[in-house]
């Protein structure tokens, strides 16, 4: 039993993300996957999924689809004012759908990244153990693209009834247009000139219309280097700031190149991550400098936090696929029953 | 002996810097390295670079401080370097012509024939220092300055997979169809990164890859071969 979903608005960038292509960066391998991981963990858990399945990141301007058969979705990330057969529903809550039923995803009002679960997930072949798309070497995802209409998705499996179905409301995380990133130092921070440094890390920067899954590229003071930028290319972290040489920081995110040639003054603590990437350009971002110790407390809280969403939305999936056996037989006595 | 010396990149990855240059050595005791550091508890990732291996770990199983230390004796273990069987791949290029476009110029700006510049770019090995900006795309040391050739004043919108350019000082192939301002001597039939193929790389870093020029006829023959599933590969 094949369903899935058809695609009536492509949308601006609308493309199939996980939690990354991991593992194969020593070969040159972007890591890709969802550029706001946190709004992806929450997405899944709604519809009970693995924290880290494929969902659909749309950008700015999100899809409208319809749906070929029955299950849940869930939207969290940037508020896309959607609508479910011309009425509009909220992000953060798991909805039911039947055949026939179109979502119309809009204009992203806070953030700029909204994300699609779907229960069971998308049933596409993983390249190299993931399904997220890398649209520089067009592969993953849903045929190395983005989504274009016309597109028909398929699921995994139909869902009549969701284990942690979940009615309470829940508060959806809102986007400031001024934020303040952690930081921690390097790994080529002596590089810069104590004056460089200052003004990083005093100065306000303002995010470029140039950025994107790759990168943001920031403008404002320009930061002073001693001798110059460049290194031997080396390797590139989530967060990582490299500096080229028009001196303007650039963060280097989701699709970012895996080595890379300019100083790298700083990196984003990947607690600050989702806060950075839902920004639109124009927003204005400061840096502030934290300790390695404090960096790490902060991806401890932020797993708590994680943790807390979890239980709160009854997340209760178990790994070993007990209740997506226990959904299919059910299915079948159902299909048996029918018959 | 060498300096080695250590940096964070945020709170789960650490950079080890184990030179300032490039040359073989230091690329040898990278991979010698990444050999002994292979299933270390909490190791997500390895990255190599030039001089510097970037190490991603687990922050539930290790921290910066522990991964440190364990990086500290491994490099001290380092000391005999075993020698590595040499691995050599051998391209089969077709130079010139439809299939290298800017050969005619590398030849004119290297002030060589056509023939001077095919022979000195196939006749040695170039060892392969990492594999990075696309995937599978290697970065290849050990070019004869004689062929140091500038990149093009605006690169190319589109260059077939398997293009082998010269760009500067590097020579490498384009294991996509990509973007790309390199000087384009010839083409390969083989596919260097073909995520169908386990494994989907032909070569790794630290291997070294020969280019054995063919003609044309040899080129459409490989193409031919390698579309019906033949394995051409070698190497010595």
């Amino acid at each position: 039993m094949a369903i899935g979903m058809t695609v009536l608005q492509g949308g601006l960038l609308t493309t199939l993300q996980d939690s990354g292509r991991w593992g194969y960066q020593g070969n040159g391998f972007p890591v890709s996957g969802c550029m706001d991981s946190q709004a992806m963990v929450h997405a899944n858990a709604l519809v009970n999924n693995p924290l880290g399945e494929a969902v659909l990141e749309m950008q700015y301007l999100g899809s409208s689809f319809r749906f070929e058969g029955e299950t849940y979705f869930a939207l969290t990330g940037a508020d896309m004012e959607a609508e479910l057969n011309g009425r509009r529903i909220a992000n953060y809550r798991a909805a039911k759908v039947k055949k026939g039923d179109v979502l119309e995803c809009h204009r992203a009002v806070n953030g700029r990244f909204g994300y699609l679960a779907v229960a069971g997930g998308f049933e596409v072949t993983k390249v190299l153990g993931s399904c997220s798309t890398n649209l520089k070497c067009r592969l993953g995802g849903w045929q190395g693209r983005a989504l274009q209409s016309g597109d028909e998705i398929p699921l995994r499996r139909e869902t009549d009834w969701l284990l942690n179905e979940y009615r309470k409301e829940i508060r959806p995380v809102s986007y400031e247009k001024e934020v303040t990133l952690r930081m921690t130092a390097g790994p080529q921070e002596d590089m810069f000139t104590a004056k460089g440094l200052d003004d990083f890390y005093g100065s306000v920067y303002t995010l470029s219309e140039e950025s994107d899954r790759m990168g943001y590229r920031l403008s404002g003071k320009a930061v002073e280097s001693k001798n110059g930028v460049d290194i031997l290319s080396d390797g590139i972290v989530l967060g990582s700031v490299q500096v080229p040489k028009n001196g303007m920081p650039m963060i280097l995110l989701a699709d970012r190149q895996t080595t890379g040639g300019y100083a790298k003054i700083a990196t984003v603590v990947s607690a600050d991550l989702t806060k950075l990437v839902q920004c639109m350009p124009g927003a204005k971002i400061r840096f502030e400098k934290v300790s390695l110790k404090k960096a790490v407390q902060l991806f401890r809280d932020e797993e708590k936090r994680q943790r807390a969403f979890c239980r709160a939305v009854g997340y209760c999936l178990d790994n070993r696929g007990t209740f997506d056996r226990y959904l299919q037989k059910r299915t079948e006595r159902k299909t048996a029953a029918r018959q | 002996m060498n300096e080695i010396s250590f940096a964070p990149a945020g709170e789960q990855g650490i950079v080890l810097q184990l030179g300032t240059s490039m040359d073989e050595t230091t690329n040898r005791r990278i991979r010698c390295l990444m050999e002994q550091l292979h299933g270390k508890k909490g190791i997500r990732e390895l990255i190599p670079s030039f001089c510097s291996l970037l190490v991603l770990f687990d922050l539930h199983k290790t921290n910066y401080d522990r991964m440190k230390e364990l990086l500290t004796v491994e490099v001290n273990r380092l000391q005999e370097l075993p020698e590595l069987i040499k691995k050599v791949y051998r391209i089969p290029v077709c130079y010139g012509g439809s299939y290298g476009e800017d050969l005619d110029y590398v030849a004119e700006h290297a002030g060589l024939t056509r023939k001077e510049v095919i022979d000195l770019h196939s006749g040695r090995d170039y060892l392969i220092y990492m594999l990075g900006f696309l995937p599978g795309f290697a970065y290849l040391g050990g070019m004869d300055e004689r062929l140091f050739c500038p990149r093009l004043p605006s690169p190319r919108v589109k260059i077939p997979a398997g293009s082998v350019g010269i760009g500067g000082e590097q020579t490498g192939i384009y294991p996509l169809d990509s973007p790309g301002g390199w000087q384009l001597i010839g083409r390969t039939p083989l596919h260097p990164y073909d995520p169908q193929r386990e494994p989907a790389f032909l070569y790794e870093m630290g291997e070294y890859i020969r280019f054995c020029p063919i003609s044309e006829a040899e080129y459409l023959a490989l193409e031919r071969d390698l579309a019906a599933g033949k394995t051409v590969m070698e190497w010595q």
